[in-house]
């Protein structure tokens, strides 16, 4: 995502718009879920110029004309992997320290545990 | 006064109707039953017309691979005389990364020859990616409906890549926040655009995934002699069961067992903004398995094709730590990095063959693809920014939402049996629920329900009779 306040017309964006608000929402919901509408955000080329937050519509991928308010310019992707997990960082120095002894053994013997 | 969510659901036959390309109304033979193999077949493909589909699509025939180095793990701590062998479909060599491909090429093949414009999907799994990739290579245009974020626009790392693969092959994304509406405002897009419902339990979705079934039964026969003595399956909504477990029985494989394995999200509530996050796995959980199961016909279409309780032998639960944790060691002892939610079932055969005797066999009968946001070490990067406690110990201290616990030796890893026979019996309450007041099951319903159910009329009666009682 661009740090733009603007785009012109043509550039790729995002719009957000609220699909159900609360009362209109099924009726089934969890109350956390209930007292919140339901929000939508979709990407599409700008037909207009606009600003962060001005009414606008795009054209999506597939050529259908979304109406909402701009809420990025330009968005990209930034997931990532993060961070080693430390309770998982043993997993593997474990494992094949646990299949050498088990090979070994199995050289050794047919008794051993899990033998034939 | 009706809401504008009751307005669009009011009028979602009609508009299934046009969308599905299909009748479903000429299969129902009474308020319960309906003719399910009638309904599995009305599309006229023969299992060859399949492979041959998935063939042009690319799709199918992916690596069987024994993992020995897994096996030799499980023997290292089963008694002696026990272990079996363990074998997975690399369904991740598919094209768009996952055995979802196989759902997405049959219909979206049958949307190309039906003449329709586009597709629609609400799905946040690999599905959406295998329907836009499919959508691609026909030139269809395609919208993916999915559930995103929490209302504060947070969304799990493992969905925004879903939406990012599906915007990579040229589908429209239409991400919303937490709450089952997503199906009303695919429901509103069919309606105004007209495209063809690409749903999940379509009988074409559900046709394609035999073909996985077949591969197994034909290849385990040459590489063993034998088909396999078990095929653990990961579980969501219960399609994958359903046509591996159809494809299996196919090739004559029936003396196979069925096992489904679900990743245990117990507690946890599917349409809550507070759960939403807090949950590790998207999909292959329990609280898409049991509903799913016990209740089919939820589903987005008006029969669902996905019956899984038909074929279910066994439903093993998993906890996120366990997955996590044979995730890290399939990729540090089989140099097999994948997704984890793919290996769930995988946690569940390690755990179960080391009880079966060293001459069984087990397939896993699914991979998925991995990646920046996909991979287990995001997922837990996030559950930890959300609060959620990861630590090393025993997983019998699980806690959905609360504490993933990372099994500190693989002695550790202990599915646990989910009871079958009470899935019937909610499954058969359910249906009868559907029913008009005062309706009387007949000699017919019975049979159904007992198909249905993977069991007999005396099963199904006495259900009945203790569901009157209570």
């Amino acid at each position: 995502m661009t740090d733009a306040v603007r785009c012109t017309a043509g550039d790729w964006v995002e719009v957000e718009r609220v699909l159900l608000e609360p009362a209109d929402r099924s009726k089934n919901l969890p109350p956390e879920t209930a007292d919140k509408p339901l929000r939508m955000w979709i990407k599409g080329f700008a037909l207009a110029a606009g600003a962060m937050g001005d009414a606008m519509t795009i054209e999506t991928m597939t050529g259908r004309l979304v109406e909402g308010t701009l809420s990025a310019i330009n968005p990209g992707y930034f997931h990532t992997f993060g961070n080693p997990i430390p309770e998982l960082v043993h997993v593997g120095v474990d494992l094949r320290a646990r299949l050498a002894e088990y090979h070994a053994a199995q050289a050794a013997g047919p008794t051993q545990k899990g033998g034939a | 006064m009706a809401t504008k969510f009751d307005a669009i659901m009011a009028r979602r036959g009609e508009i299934m109707l046009n969308a599905l390309g299909m009748d479903y109304s000429v299969f129902e033979q009474s308020p319960i039953a309906f003719d399910y193999e009638g309904m599995m077949s009305a599309h006229g493909y023969s299992p060859q017309d399949i492979v041959d589909i998935q063939t042009k699509a690319g799709v199918g025939n992916t690596p069987l691979l024994e993992l020995k180095n897994l096996t030799d793990v499980v023997r290292s701590m089963s008694a002696p005389g026990k272990g079996a062998r363990i074998f997975v479909k690399d369904e991740a060599a598919n094209m768009a990364g996952a055995f979802k491909d196989r759902r997405a090429s049959v219909s979206i093949h049958v949307a190309k020859e039906k003449g329709y414009e586009g597709v629609i999907a609400a799905t946040s799994g690999n599905y959406g990616a295998a329907v836009s990739s499919q959508a691609a290579r026909h030139g269809l245009k395609c919208i993916i409906c999915q559930e995103t974020f929490d209302s504060r626009h947070i969304g799990q790392p493992e969905i925004v890549e879903k939406s990012r693969i599906c915007e990579a092959f040229g589908a429209e994304v239409v991400q919303m926040t937490v709450g089952p509406e997503l199906f009303f405002h695919m429901v509103e897009l069919l309606d105004v655009t007209g495209y063809f419902a690409a749903s999940l339990y379509s009988s074409f979705g559900v046709s394609g995934i035999e073909t996985l079934g077949l591969e197994i039964a034909n290849e385990m026969t040459a590489l063993t002699g034998a088909p396999p003595t078990h095929c653990v399956i990961t579980h969501a909504g219960g399609g994958n069961t359903t046509g591996t477990a159809r494809g299996l029985k196919r090739a004559g494989a029936t003396e196979t067992q069925i096992i489904s394995a679900s990743v245990d999200l117990s507690g946890l509530h599917m349409a809550s903004d507070d759960d939403f996050n807090r949950k590790s796995f998207t999909t292959g959980h329990t609280g898409f398995g049991v509903p799913f199961a016990t209740w089919p016909d939820r589903a987005d279409v008006p029969r669902n094709a996905a019956r899984s309780l038909r074929y279910i032998d066994r439903y093993l639960t998993v906890t996120q730590g366990e997955v996590f944790y044979i995730t890290e060691a399939m990729s540090k002892i089989e140099g097999l990095e994948r997704g984890p939610a793919g290996n769930t079932a995988m946690t569940a055969a390690v755990s179960l063959a080391r009880d079966l005797p060293r001459d069984a066999t087990v397939v896993v009968q699914e991979t998925e693809y991995t990646g920046a946001g996909k991979h287990h070490w995001a997922q837990l990067n996030f559950a930890k920014e959300m609060g959620v406690e990861v630590r090393s110990g025993d997983p019998k201290d699980n806690a959905p939402g609360k504490v993933i616990v990372i099994p500190e030796r693989p002695e550790q890893i202990q599915a646990k049996d989910f009871d079958v026979a009470r899935m019937r019996k909610s499954y058969v309450r359910n249906t009868l629920k559907q029913a008009p007041e005062g309706y009387v099951p007949t000699v017919g319903d019975i049979a159904f329900l007992a198909a249905d159910t993977n069991s007999d009329a005396a099963a199904v009666e006495a259900i009945i009779a203790e569901l009157k009682e209570a």
